[in-house]
């Protein structure tokens, strides 16, 4: 990447107890998680996290309950105080805002969404919707204007009257999102988002906010315990575990490359076909010529699944691999079928059997 | 034995802890004689018996026991006689600081009672009758208000009835106006909240009549003030709990939305935390408005007008059917607030939508 990112964490530590500080420095010192709890009494949230999330990308944080991820994202807009590290937004250091600076930076910078949905029961849900630009006070008439128009652009025309209350779960998600995009912030928060949803309104969710996304280009981030959704939806997918960053990266490489047995764990339960792209098991042509004997062209960023049915699981066929309609390497059917196995799946099936 | 040592030891007219005083060379200092010291009421009537008295074998080494052997400890009405004269010390203090500062008390208990009095019942009833309607937007309710209402009037208990609503109304919309700011205050720190409930619970527990006296003593007993400050001390108290509760209980997620939406302290207390509060705040205020009632009868020993003083004079003169008539008045009243106040909670509850 040429541009600088557009937050930046640097060497973020977070400690929960008494004295943190002095924890801090037996933590430095390689005491870890479970021995700074026995000894200390400190519980380690965070250590040591260095992440760079991109402009108009989306950065998943992922890992399992306890991993520290809620703790993550609640630093990146100092609902939590971390005990030592920098947090760079556009470059400037939001450890250094006053009370009315972070305010400011909360009110126009970040929007959040949050696991329970966190709405005002007691306002309508266009009143929820406005909610941002009414903290700011702006004019009563924008303030209509802009939550319609996000409300219908998340399906939810003609319940602007509604209470919460009345909403099925998905729906007042929606406001959430709604509510997110009407303060119409660069950075987005999303905090276990569809969490709480159930599996059809999640895949319905997860498809409304990559095509907000195709449209918006926002920074987002996004924590999730379910690996399915962080491939999904992810550019840039950092995974935690006992609040250390155990690999970042882009999806695909990691789903190829787990460098952790955790995350190696973790993938073996995957749709491979579902989630693997013809770009990251095909051969880069790197100057030379596509083959002569192609069964067909097929576009890079297909998923593998969609080849397969392509071919008829026929594995002697090859594919020009294209992007934009230039052909840039080769797809063998038999190394996709490869790629489908997992490193060490095949060890733990057979460990299993 | 035992028994016969004793009956020695009072025979010589030694007290049990003269020993403990001898051991502990302290005979000086408690100044000899030690007969000079007042006599207790069980030393009297034993003197006047012609014995001497006698006490358990092994008495409690009470500041009274202690002081038969040693004149120099002070008996126990030298306390309570200390507490006493200390707070007589203090009083014109109290006094000239109190006085002006609730004297607007005075007034408003006096305007309230002279305004439900003045106006004519074809006013009132029917003014109570659309507040009750509006408040509680029920019909049972109202039309049970009416009734009540009616029915008192017809006994000719409708001005005392007015005098002890009017006393209410003072007092309740006083105790609010109070307890609720205290109770945010207490809902935001922690230390204040630590403070302030043991005074609470000091007011709820301490028996009524016991806090009449130090306000006897303060305010004249023809003042209103007397029993407005009494009843508010009472009633106070759930109003400022349920506050303190209510934001306390609010949903952490939403008021963490609120932080990170960025509101200032006063956006998130006023759009969200007071109305996400405002059912318990209610079930506050419904209890202050009870107890403030409870109150004022009691208060009725202390000059305040109003049904208690039928159900005192039924106490005083054993009037049995005054005493009676005015309890059912005081039950129906109780029922009217609390209903109303209810409907009135219910309703806040409803649009308030709680999941």
């Amino acid at each position: 990447m040429t541009q600088d990112p557009k937050v930046r964490l640097r060497g973020l530590y977070k400690i929960f107890g008494n004295d943190p500080a002095e924890a801090l420095k037996f933590v430095k010192q390689g005491v870890g998680k479970e021995q700074l709890l026995v000894d200390h009494q400190h519980v380690l949230g965070l250590q040591d996290i260095n992440v760079d999330m991109q402009e108009g990308e989306i950065t998943v944080v992922m890992g399992l309950s306890g991993s520290g991820k809620s703790t993550l994202i609640r630093h990146l807009n100092r609902l939590i105080e971390p005990t030592d590290g920098e947090i760079l937004l556009d470059g400037e250091d939001v450890m250094k805002l006053s009370e009315d600076g972070l305010r400011q930076l909360r009110q126009k910078k970040m929007s959040m969404v949050f696991q329970k949905f966190a709405l005002l029961p007691h306002r309508t849900v266009l009143q929820n919707a406005a909610m941002a630009m009414k903290v700011r006070g702006e004019p009563e008439a924008d303030q209509t204007r802009e939550a319609k128009k996000w409300l219908d652009r998340v399906g939810l025309t003609g319940y602007e009257n509604h209470y919460p209350v009345q909403l099925s779960g998905g729906m007042q998600q929606r406001v959430g999102i709604a509510r997110a995009l009407t303060a119409n912030t660069d950075i987005m928060l999303m905090d276990e988002a569809f969490s709480a949803l159930d599996p059809l309104i999640r895949t319905d969710m997860q498809d409304l906010l990559l095509e907000l996304q195709t449209e918006l280009h926002k920074t987002i981030i996004f924590i999730t315990h379910d690996l399915d959704e962080a491939l999904k939806l992810a550019d840039h997918l950092v995974i935690l575990k006992d609040g250390r960053v155990v690999q970042q990266g882009e999806p695909q490489e990691i789903l190829l490359e787990p460098n952790d047995p955790y995350i190696e764990d973790f993938v073996s339960d995957i749709n491979r076909a579902r989630v693997l792209k013809v770009r990251s098991v095909m051969e880069p042509l790197n100057g030379g010529k596509a083959p002569k004997d192609a069964a067909g062209e097929v576009d890079q960023n297909e998923s593998l699944e969609k080849i397969i049915a392509r071919s008829g699981g026929d594995t002697t066929h090859t594919y020009t691999v294209t992007k934009d309609g230039e052909p840039v390497g080769t797809l063998e059917m038999k190394s996709l079928v490869r790629a489908l196995v997992p490193r060490v799946a095949s060890e733990a099936g057979a460990r299993k059997s | 034995m035992a028994g016969g040592g004793l009956a020695d030891f009072k025979g010589t007219g030694m007290a049990f802890y003269d020993g403990l005083f001898e051991a502990l060379g302290l005979e000086d200092w408690c100044g000899g004689d030690a007969s000079s010291a007042p006599l207790s009421m069980a030393d009297l009537l034993a003197q006047n018996s012609g014995d001497e008295a006698t006490g358990p074998i092994f008495p409690f080494p009470s500041l009274d026991n202690l002081n038969e052997s040693c004149a120099a400890v002070s008996q126990t009405r030298d306390l309570t006689k200390g507490i006493e004269d200390s707070f007589l010390a203090a009083k014109p203090a109290l006094q000239t600081v109190l006085d002006p500062v609730t004297q607007p008390l005075s007034w408003l208990l006096d305007g309230a009672l002279w305004t439900f009095n003045a106006i004519p019942w074809w006013i009132m009833i029917p003014l109570l009758v659309v507040v009750s309607w509006y408040a509680s937007r029920s019909k049972g309710v109202t039309i049970f208000v009416a009734v009540s209402i009616l029915l008192m009037a017809f006994v000719d208990h409708y001005d005392v009835a007015m005098q002890t609503l009017s006393i209410i109304f003072v007092c309740t919309s006083i105790s609010v106006l109070i307890g609720v700011p205290v109770g945010i205050a207490m809902s935001k720190s922690d230390r204040l909240q630590r403070a302030i409930v043991p005074v609470l619970d000091l007011l709820q527990t301490l028996p009524t009549f016991v806090y009449l006296i130090p306000l006897i003593f303060l305010f004249s007993v023809t003042e209103s003030k007397l029993y407005g400050i009494a009843i508010i001390l009472y009633a106070i108290v759930p109003v400022i709990r349920l506050t303190d509760l209510g934001i306390r209980l609010v949903d952490q997620d939403v008021v963490e939305a609120a932080n990170a939406f960025g509101m200032t302290s006063r956006q998130k207390l006023t759009g969200v935390e007071l109305p996400l509060a405002l059912p318990n705040i209610m079930a506050g205020v419904n209890q202050t408005i009870m107890m403030s009632l409870a109150m004022v009868v009691i208060a009725s020993l202390v000059s305040a007008p109003g049904l208690g003083v039928n159900v005192l004079r039924g106490i005083r003169n054993l009037e049995l059917g005054v005493g009676i008539v005015a309890g059912i008045g005081i039950v129906l009243l109780a029922v009217i607030l609390d209903r109303v106040s209810k409907a009135a909670l219910s309703r806040v509850d409803m649009t308030n939508m709680k999941h």
